[in-house]
């Protein structure tokens, strides 16, 4: 992962491993600098009472030469890290969303909004949380490979504080590492739990507040807080006992070489100077060791990023669309021959289903819940292909029209109706071509929706909000029907969608629907009659085989089935009418 | 719009403020804060330690007169080495009472949001908030927390270390001290100018992040239509701009970061150079030892971590703020219906009857939604309330059940004023079922045990069969112990309202008001849940606020309501009797659809 990150954006990647190792280069100059300042300067001055302006000049160029320098070298490392990171998150971003745009329903019914949400949020982020730190620890390896040879250099009596306490800061970080990843990941699990009781008790508020249990609730939220709570004490525990540690260590290194230096000075091995430029190292190494343990510890939770994301990017199912145009303009005919459908689990919902939306009519299809309805208003719009059979409008298979002409042909109007974060006119429209305001009123005169349009503040620039927030269910599915109506589709697919309008609004939708000459074909999933009264045709289901195709009329007369269905509204106000007489 | 309550701008309340509120209201993180704060402060010796040692064992030690003292240097060494070791048992000791107390705070501001939080009406009036409800409880506490964990012990630690450092440089030379100061200050200037460009810009990363997970949200709940309407090109681009705008930001931000950070580098180059120079003429003159200038140099690297630091951390510290804020906020406003616990009263024994006395209701703010409504209900009647979408009819089962208060006049249950009712009686004698039949992600006896939690599973078989819904319980794979799935996703629409309609039974209310669903129920079910209804409703006051209107049909009374106001009341064979009658144009619409 780190590797393909590196070949993805290898300027960036050099630009800030240069940088951070002439920043590590610069902290053992700075050290070295310190100490010829001491023992080469400022001993020999004081005893001698006595310093030349040259050396003071020189002392403060050196130390703000190499400031400078420095600065340098961390703009290098910092904004090439940085830099390197924001691009590739915001690569990987788009290549999600993009598999996102192009995988087929079936898939995104598959995975949970949340998910697919944080897949492309925090799996990506995560994924690339260790490139920042990582030119630093490359850095950071180059440094500690000069000041070895630096220290090796100076005195290996010296270079031996060096040779144990790299080594044990090394370890320190790694066992830390492995430590701490189980915990963060619990604590992470947890908090999902947390999460979801919180979602799930707010979105029940009504049900709790009403049977008076807040407290309970309360109570079964609290157990989950307090497990959560104990997961992070042990986090911030296992951090309270790491980074004293890792604080000390190279002060125990700096006291090493004061104590073994004087030593050496006494046998002359050293020089006041090189005892301090020493033990300045080792103050001053401390901070950029860790580097590499931040890289080492976000490892785990990359990596499961970095698969979660893969596993977006690799999925496959993607519905291959052809390159047909439409065969004619008018009234579209859709016939269904001998499909089979079946869901990711394999139980087969659709067996064997033929029927023929004519051009220009209105066919109704009745059935039970679960008698594959919706399943086929999705087969007709292509959002998911049959197993076996095919669907053809005007003739032409569906797989074989391309993108635009199949949604110029076919318009779906689903049971739930899905609003942008837009405004009414963007929500109508869809930016799609030719699409002015004039279509926009007409088709929200027809899905009766003109009225509370025209009521609304701004009219057609209003901004409906997120998910359309600000309207009512009603009025969500009487705009999402203008959509499918601007677009003068030819064949317009109903799966349910007027269940949320009043029924006397639904009337008006509907008749004017029938009034409507630009004539699309039909096809309307439906339980209330007056849907039913309105299709020239019916289909009636069961358990996902077509039962009888006929007139409503023919249905009643023979299909005993459909008539218990269609009346049953009716049979269910008999029989309570008769207990009312019984209480009575 | 009510927005502003929720989200007010980070810029309103200064973090001083901000905190000091939220300690007032976590008294958790009170006791044990000397304690904390005393090893804090020895903690930080162990910082200071070091450059402490290598100026004694520099002056007294190597420079000692007559050549270097080994055995003074390997005493200094020993005494660090001992301090470094109390010091760092000390850190251990207050970072583990720091998490421990932290932890426990914010594990008791999350349950206590989440109570809050369901005393507020804002919960199920503005359904659309409820996601960010969710998140006071969860993303902004995290915020605080994730800050407390890296980010605050470092900056609490690292301010600390800034002023035992300032002691120590005074101690050994006030004069290399202004210096160090002088040398600063135009830094510390600068960083600050820094740091308020710096929450500008990380204020615009949270925002765009906002923007691009809508936009994220958008692609994936909408998937169907945009497949559907082809339109995956228009919002492939609208993604790719929120993105790309999100990346834009970050890297502003981290320029601006770079820039104020290297200030600090620069400064602490500016400050090494300065100490060694005035140093060195001050030395010169006897008046400062070679240990002393070294450590200062030592001192200096210490003196310029805590500023860094600080704008490291700064982001994160934002997002704290801002998160605390906002639960702070949630916990401010005063639920608008409130229990007047000990204070309150019981509801007479036996059915319940309901008057409305000029009740009115309006949202703050917004139209009246109810006027003048004047009526009672006798005790066990079953009462339909009718009405157009948006008359008024929910509000009245609203205020019927307390979930608001109305805005004039009064409601009372057998004469006693809904105000004055102790919860825990009113939530047990009145009950309502909401539209959408609410189910939890747990078993169907869970969720019937919800309303009555010391029931057995045979008293539960039992109230299936009371209520002519044995066969259906049979024919669930699982019987009693079915898991429902998330929102009772696992069952049909109408189902769900089965499981509701047989919780709402087994609480066993005096008084029931049903929410009726708008949406279509299969006939199949649609046959059960009318028997059901029959049995639950029998022998008790009962309020429907009916669409269809065959519940209407079937009710000893009907009460119409139309913009806000009762316009007709009585028996369904009286009010279809008028022809012009608002009823009686319902009811005609409504046959049209049925039949």
């Amino acid at each position: 992962m780190l590797g393909r990150a590196i070949r993805t954006e290898p300027r960036l990647f050099i630009i800030g491993t240069i940088g951070s190792s002439l920043f590590g280069l610069l902290v053992i100059a700075n050290a070295f600098v310190v100490g010829a300042v001491i023992g080469n300067v400022v001993v020999p001055a004081f005893a001698e009472h006595r310093a030349g302006t040259g050396e003071l000049v020189l002392i403060a160029a050196a130390f703000i030469g190499i400031a400078l320098l420095r600065v340098a070298s961390i703009f290098g490392r910092r904004l090439g890290a940085g830099y390197m990171q924001f691009r590739l998150q915001a690569r990987y971003r788009r290549a999600v969303t993009r598999r996102y745009l192009a995988l087929p329903p079936a898939w995104h019914q598959r995975h949970a909004t949340g998910t697919l949400l944080s897949n492309a949020n925090s799996d990506v982020e995560a994924a690339f949380v260790p490139i920042a730190p990582l030119p630093f620890a490359v850095g950071t390896i180059v440094m500690i490979a000069a000041a070895l040879v630096s220290l090796f250099l100076t005195d290996w009596v010296l270079a031996m504080v060096g040779v144990c306490l790299f080594p044990a800061l090394f370890g320190l970080n790694l066992v830390y590492s492995r430590r701490m990843s189980p915990r963060q990941i619990r604590a992470q699990q947890l908090r999902g739990k947390v999460s979801a009781v919180a979602h799930e008790s707010f979105d029940g508020a009504l049900v709790v507040k009403t049977m008076g249990r807040e407290a309970d609730e309360s109570r079964r939220f609290a157990v989950h807080v307090s497990e959560l709570r104990d997961a992070l004490i042990s986090v911030g525990r296992l951090r309270g006992a790491f980074d004293p540690v890792m604080d000390s260590l190279p002060s125990v290194g700096t006291l090493a070489v004061l104590l073994l230096g004087a030593w050496r000075l006494q046998s002359g091995a050293v020089s006041v100077a090189e005892l301090v430029s020493v033990s300045f190292l080792f103050t001053v190494l401390a901070f950029p060791v860790r580097a590499i343990g931040w890289v080492v510890a976000e490892l785990p939770r990359s990596v499961a990023g970095w698969e979660r994301v893969q596993a977006v990017l690799g999925a496959d199912g993607d519905l291959a669309y052809g390159s047909a145009a439409p065969a004619r303009t008018g009234p579209a005919e859709i016939t269904f021959d001998h499909v089979r459908f079946s869901y990711g689990d394999g139980t087969e919902v659709l067996h064997d289903v033929s029927f023929t939306v004519p051009a220009g009519r209105t066919v109704a299809l009745v059935g039970a819940t679960g008698s594959g309805k919706s399943t086929i208003a999705s087969l007709a719009v292509r959002l998911v292909d049959p197993d076996k059979g095919t669907v053809c409008i005007d003739g032409t298979p569906l797989p074989e029209l391309s993108v635009p002409a199949l949604a110029s042909a076919a318009a779906l109007v689903p049971q739930v109706p899905f609003v942008f974060d837009d405004t009414v006119r963007g929500n109508v429209t869809l930016d799609r071509e030719g699409l002015d305001d004039e279509v926009a009123w007409s088709a929200l005169r027809h899905a009766q929706a003109e009225g509370f349009v025209a009521h609304l503040p701004e009219g057609l620039d209003t901004a409906v909000g997120e998910r359309g927030t600000s309207l009512s269910g009603g009025q969500r599915q009487r705009l999402t029907l203008a959509r499918a109506l601007a677009g003068r589709p030819r064949l317009l697919v109903l799966d349910d969608a007027t269940s949320a309008v009043d029924p006397r609004v639904e009337a008006a939708i509907l008749a004017s629907l029938r009034g409507d000459d630009s004539g699309a074909s039909i096809l309307v999933v439906a339980y209330r009659r007056a849907t039913i009264a309105l299709a020239d045709l019916v289909v009636y289901l069961e358990d996902g085989r077509v039962v009888a195709t006929g007139t409503h009329t023919e249905l009643m007369a023979t299909e005993p089935g459909y008539l218990n269905l269609v009346t049953a509204y009716e049979q269910a106000e008999a029989a309570r009418e008769e207990d009312s007489k019984v209480i009575a | 719009m009510s927005t502003a309550v929720l989200e007010k701008p980070a810029a309103e309340e200064g973090a001083l403020a901000t905190f000091r509120r939220g300690v007032a209201l976590s008294p958790e993180l009170r006791p044990g804060l000397i304690g904390t704060l005393a090893l804090a402060l020895v903690s930080m010796a162990g910082r200071v330690a070091v450059p402490i040692a290598i100026q004694q064992g520099i002056d007294r030690g190597i420079r000692a007169p007559g050549g270097p003292d080994l055995g003074v240097v390997a005493l200094i060494v020993g005494l660090t080495l001992a301090v470094l070791v109390v010091s760092t048992a000390c850190g251990y000791a207050m970072t583990r009472r720091l998490f421990t107390v932290s932890e426990t705070a914010l594990g008791a501001l999350r349950s206590r949001t989440f109570r809050h939080i369901h005393d507020l009406s804002m919960l199920h009036q503005q359904s659309e908030r409820r996601g960010s409800l969710v998140s006071r409880v969860t993303g902004d506490v995290d915020q605080i927390t994730q800050f407390l964990q890296t980010g605050g012990v470092m900056l609490l630690l690292t301010s600390g270390q800034l002023v035992v450092t300032t002691i120590v440089m005074f101690v050994y030379s006030w004069q290399l001290t202004l210096v160090v100061f002088a040398a600063f200050l135009p830094a510390v200037i600068i960083i600050r100018l820094f740091q308020k460009r710096l929450a500008g810009v990380y204020r615009i990363v949270r925002e765009r992040t906002g923007t691009m997970l809508g936009a994220v949200a958008e692609s994936v709940v909408g998937a169907t239509v945009i497949r559907a309407y082809g339109v995956a090109g228009r919002t492939g681009q609208r993604l790719d701009t929120s993105i790309d705008n999100l990346r834009v930001a970050q890297q502003k931000a981290l320029r601006t970061s770079v820039i104020s950070f290297s200030t600090g580098e620069l400064a602490a180059g500016v400050a090494l150079a300065a100490v060694v120079v005035v140093g060195l003429l001050l030395g010169v003159d006897g008046g400062l030892s070679v240990g002393k200038l070294t450590a200062f140099l030592f001192l200096v690297t210490l003196f310029i971590q805590p500023v860094q630091i600080a704008t490291e951390v700064l982001n994160e510290a934002q997002n704290a703020v801002a998160g605390w804020r906002r639960v702070l906020d949630v916990l401010d406003i005063e639920p608008d219906v409130a229990d007047p616990d000990a204070e309150g009263v019981e509801l007479p024994p036996g059915p319940l009857s309901v008057r409305f006395a000029d009740v009115s209701y309006r949202y703050p703010g917004g139209p009246v939604v109810l006027a003048d409504v004047d009526l009672e209900i006798a005790p066990k009647t079953r009462v339909a309330v009718v009405g157009e979408t948006g008359s008024g009819k929910t509000t009245f089962a609203k205020l019927l059940t307390r979930l608001m208060d109305p805005a004039g006049g009064q409601v009372l249950l057998s004469g006693t004023p809904l105000t004055s009712v102790r919860f825990t009686s009113l939530r047990s004698r009145v009950v309502m079922v909401p539209q959408d039949g609410f189910l939890f992600d747990a078993t169907v006896a869970e969720n019937i045990r919800f309303a009555a939690p010391e029931l057995t599973d045979g008293d539960l078989e039992r109230a299936f069969t009371e209520l002519g819904l044995a066969d259906w319980l049979a024919g669930l794979p699982l019987g009693l112990q079915t898991p429902v799935g998330e929102r009772g996703e696992a069952l049909s629409v109408g189902e769900r309202q089965l499981v509701a309609l047989v919780r709402a039974y087994v609480a066993d209310p005096d008084l029931l008001v049903l929410d009726e669903a708008t949406s279509a129920v299969d006939p199949a079910t649609e046959v059960r849940l009318q028997r059901a209804l029959d049995t639950v409703t029998r022998g008790r006051t009962t309020v429907a606020i009916a669409h269809r209107l065959s519940t209407a049909q079937s009710a000893d009374e009907v009460i119409v309501v139309d913009a806000g106001r009762v316009v007709q009341r009585g028996p369904h064979t009286t009010l279809i009797r008028d022809e012009d009658s608002i009823y009686a144009k319902l009811f005609a619409s409504w046959l049209e659809q049925t039949r």
